[in-house]
């Protein structure tokens, strides 16, 4: 009998959430039909005034508001032919909503297998992302200023994003692979002059495009140097803060990251369910109850997350780089952080529970902190990047996955959950990198290096640290 | 117009097609009757360049004339030369105006100089902010102006505290309030940066989502590279004044030779994007700039106050430079190669190290420091403005005159940074305090292994 109900309440959800997903669909593909509809008739008239016209369009861009921008071209259906032919039968609303879920799945089991192969790949796997993010948004620059004709520039943008990349690795790799480095020669070199090398690798590219100003073309020039620019800041300059946060430890890493994608997942599910109340005019879709719901469904998921995953060591401990063996070990006796401790719970929650102490991780603790950032603020994130789009007229930023649009579309949230989590690290749970103190260390002069270790042995030898030794 | 009269031109535009270039009136007056209006029409076109380039421009004012703002006093002192000589002129007294307040500032101390960095860049950064808003049109964007000037606030708390932490340690450790900020800079930092992202955000408008966008990343590119660089300005200050007083002459010396040169032998052009630059102008600057760093630096060299670190001392709770001078100041003999012996005569000749690394330093100054000039005319070209703005009479805005320092002052930084000092022996100090003991004792004994095996440390060293 109770099955009966159930199952009945199961149907009932079910057709609920396909009359709304059918009206949502029948909503959004009346605009965009409008939406193309208007773009086919500008896209005619720009090429009209084409001819006549150049700079007046360069004006336009400029001053005018939102309006009359050439509208990018609508997406090709990218989905591969199995797909397509399995999903032949059903109807195109059920169909998308299949291949989301479909693409989803596979994304969520292509990120496992990526962690089991370990810190490497997952290194491998975050510059690819940023590589393909980087090329994204170039790409939306070109289209927006019609610029892809420039002279040299494609070639200066992906030299830009080489240079910065030189010298974010190289510092990096510096601080954790220093034993390694200390043997080779040529690294060595490398290493003691890298900032130069970095800087004067810049400075060719920035020669390099002040020789390749073109009369016609300064402004589109400057306006494309900002966007290559601006884009690095954003994207290069996060992707490596989410190494370093995963040199942490890969904990640092995955619970951000899961707690992201999370609170996107549920607070679409919650707002899909419950949604009533629009939470801001950029994203008419998002919700009030979606954000509250995500919160709270986020930070659960997030303590418990945490939980599972710091029993392992293979998570919990710091990534180094041991020479003897040659890659990455990730071998330690865990932190504090990482043990398990007794809370006493307050009064009301002892009278809920009827436990007097839980055990718990510290972590946790920060898991919560983690969670609620990124339930809090992540969206802002999300809300930017709808902005951008809006502002740019576009629909996605590229095609790459099917159902979902680019890269950027999934990571667009991430990018300040990446910089508040080394930004946490770095205030909250420990100081300075002792990897880095270390490579500093070596690199002084040898009086300034016999000068600190005197500082530091009486240091240590105050603190009791370190035994005084008996002379003999 | 007459031999002996000073006529003003005044320019009204004319009504017309504005696509393509702006068609202005100059009336010439004199100002004492102004019934003598002598009118010519001119299509006022810039340096040359064809219309394809131009843009719409509505703005009243046409950029060629640009309004008279030399002070009265000069005026009427130079009232009786032609126009040409006045400019030069004007330009001249300028020029030893902010020469002489220079040595004013230098003179005050370091604290004075610190201060007049960060004027500087305040004023550069409100020039770029001010002509990107001409661009867009975009001054009644809502919240913008707030905004932008939140963030570089924030860039700069963020900045100022990097390093302040590190050269007034002790003064932080003592104070409370002063400690935990410290202690939490990047969170504190991080946090104000995010409630002005949040407030851009939430500023959103619909009609001027694309406006709002541009002028967001506008501000970040103008933060990047003004306010960043007016840091590094600032480490190289806190290195020793005379890194920041040879960069800085430097790039002023290489822009006036290069000038002289090539008003007196010009002939070749240097580069399409200013017309006015020559190659002979170019090498004689810089063989002339070399000379002078050489010269600047040996002069220099022998003062503890321009050679020693900035520290702050507690106890007189001020900045002293007061130290012994390190191996890099200290005459040292070198030998002259052959093929110069024969030619000077003298074997050998001493010189400061330094002078050596000023060769680098001014080598840089007219090599490439041209290119920051070229990057800034590209930018004024490309948004049909004459000057960043008309601060400074007869020399334009600030930004003007410090548009080639940029790149000086990260170059500096950069070598700074490479080849004549490690990181910080205080600072790497105080990071190590704050490490767990654990790996307190973990670099302790690497350190002691390293040391060992170099020879520094031995058994005999290790008792002192």
């Amino acid at each position: 009998m109770r099955v009966k109900v159930l199952g009945l309440l199961i149907l009932e959800g079910l057709r609920y959430g396909t009359v709304r997903l059918a009206r949502g669909f029948s909503r959004s593909q009346g605009f965009l039909s409008e939406m193309f509809a208007i773009a086919g008739k500008q896209h005619w008239k720009q090429l009209e005034r084409t001819e006549t016209d150049i700079d007046d369009r360069y004006g336009d861009l400029d001053s005018r508001g939102d309006s009359d921008l050439l509208e990018s071209p609508p997406s090709s259906d990218r989905t591969p032919e199995i797909l397509q032919k399995a999903l032949s039968g059903l109807s195109s609303r059920w169909k998308n909503w299949w291949i989301r879920g479909i693409v989803t799945l596979t994304m969520i089991s292509l990120f496992f297998l990526i962690i089991s192969m370990g810190s490497f790949m997952l290194m491998l796997l975050v510059l690819g992302i940023q590589v393909k993010c980087f090329h994204e948004i170039i790409t939306i620059g070109y289209r927006v200023y019609h610029s892809y004709d420039l002279p040299w520039f494609r070639t200066l943008s992906w030299y830009f994003l080489l240079c910065v990349n030189y010298f974010f690795y190289g510092e990096t790799v510096a601080d954790y692979f220093a034993t390694f480095v200390q043997r080779e020669e040529q690294l060595q070199f490398l290493i003691r002059y890298h900032r130069f090398i970095s800087f004067a690798l810049y400075l060719a590219g920035f020669c390099m495009f002040v020789l390749s100003l073109v009369k016609k073309h300064y402004r589109l020039q400057f306006y494309m140097f900002a966007w290559t620019h601006v884009t690095l800041l954003i994207i290069v300059t996060q992707s490596h803060l989410v190494i370093q946060n995963l040199f942490e430890g890969m904990i640092w890493f995955l619970v951000p990251i899961s707690s992201v994608i999370c609170n996107d997942i549920t607070a679409y599910l919650f707002g899909f369910f419950f949604g009533r109340t629009p939470l801001i005019k950029l994203s008419p879709k998002k919700t009030w109850e979606g954000f509250i719901g995500g919160f709270f469904s986020t930070v659960v998921f997030g303590f418990i997350a945490a939980y599972m995953l710091s029993k392992y060591q293979y998570f919990v401990c710091p990534v180094e780089y041991r020479s003897d063996v040659n890659s990455f070990v990730t071998e330690c006796e865990p932190s504090e952080l990482f043990q398990l401790q007794s809370y006493s719970l307050p009064p009301f929650l002892k009278a809920v529970l009827r436990r007097e102490t839980v055990s718990l991780y510290p972590f946790q603790i920060h898991s919560v902190a983690l969670s609620t950032f990124a339930s809090l603020i992540g969206p802002f994130g999300g809300f930017f990047a709808s902005g951008f789009k809006r502002a740019f007229k576009i629909k996605d930023f590229a095609d790459t996955i099917p159902g979902h649009g680019g890269i950027m579309d999934r990571f667009d949230c991430q990018y300040l959950m990446a910089t508040f989590v080394h930004v946490y690290i770095t205030s909250f749970i420990r100081g300075p990198n002792p990897s880095k103190v270390l490579q500093q260390l070596l690199v002084l002069q040898p009086e300034q290096q016999l000068n600190i270790y005197k500082t530091l042995k009486t240091h240590l030898i105050e603190k009791g640290i370190l035994q005084p030794t008996l002379k003999v | 117009m007459g031999e002996n009269k000073m006529w003003f031109p005044v320019a009204e535009q004319l009504p017309g097609r504005h696509a393509l270039w702006v068609k202005v009136k100059v009336n010439w007056i004199l100002p004492e009757n102004h019934t003598d209006i002598q009118e010519s029409e001119s299509e006022a076109k810039i340096d040359g360049e064809t219309a394809s380039d131009s843009e719409g421009r509505t703005e009243p004012a046409p950029p060629s004339t640009s309004i008279d703002d030399t002070p009265e006093v000069l005026n009427r002192a130079l009232s009786n030369l032609s126009s040409r000589w006045k400019n030069w002129w004007v330009r001249g007294i300028l020029t030893l105006a902010m020469i002489a307040f220079f040595f004013i500032i230098i003179y005050l101390g370091p604290m004075v100089l610190m201060m007049i960095v960060m004027c500087v860049q305040i004023k550069c950064f409100h020039e770029i902010i001010t002509i990107g808003y001409n661009v867009y049109h975009s001054y009644d964007l809502p919240w913008f102006r707030t905004l932008s000037w939140y963030f570089l606030l924030c860039v700069n708390y963020f900045f100022y505290g990097e390093t302040v932490t590190d050269y007034f340690f002790t003064l932080v450790q003592r104070e409370e309030p002063l400690r935990i900020l410290s202690k939490y800079h990047r969170f504190i930092s991080f946090t104000l940066y995010l409630t002005g992202f949040c407030m851009f955000v939430l500023s959103l408008v619909k009609k001027h989502y694309r406006l709002q966008f541009y002028m967001f990343g506008w501000t970040h590119v103008t933060l990047l590279i003004v306010v960043t660089q007016s840091h590094l300005v600032i480490h190289n200050l806190f290195e020793g004044m005379i890194w920041f007083i040879v960069p800085i002459s430097c790039v002023i010396c290489n822009d006036i030779m290069a000038y002289m040169f090539g008003f007196f032998f010009g002939r070749t052009p240097l580069i399409k994007l200013s017309p006015k630059k020559t190659w002979e102008g170019f090498i004689g600057g810089f063989f002339a700039t070399v000379v002078f760093g050489l010269l600047l630096s040996y002069v220099m060299s022998g003062y503890r106050c321009f050679v020693c670190p900035v520290e702050y001392n507690n106890d007189t709770n001020s900045f002293t430079v007061d130290c012994e001078p390190s191996d890099l100041f200290r005459l040292q003999e070198y030998n002259i190669p052959g093929v110069i012996q024969s030619v000077i005569g003298w074997k050998t000749v001493r010189m400061y190290p330094f002078q050596i690394h000023s060769i680098a330093l001014s080598t840089f100054a007219s090599l490439i420091g041209p290119f920051g000039g070229f990057f800034a005319s590209g930018f004024k070209r490309a948004f049909k403005i004459k000057d960043f703005a008309n601060t400074i009479p007869g020399h334009g805005g600030i930004m003007d005159r410090f548009d080639c320092q940029y790149l000086m002052a990260t170059f500096v930084n950069v070598y700074i940074a490479s080849f004549i000092r490690g990181p910080n022996p205080s600072k790497l100090i105080q990071q190590f305090l704050t490490l767990r003991p654990d790996q307190q004792l973990h670099i302790f004994n690497t350190l002691k292994s390293h040391l060992t095996d170099k020879g520094i440390l031995t058994a005999t060293t290790e008792d002192e």
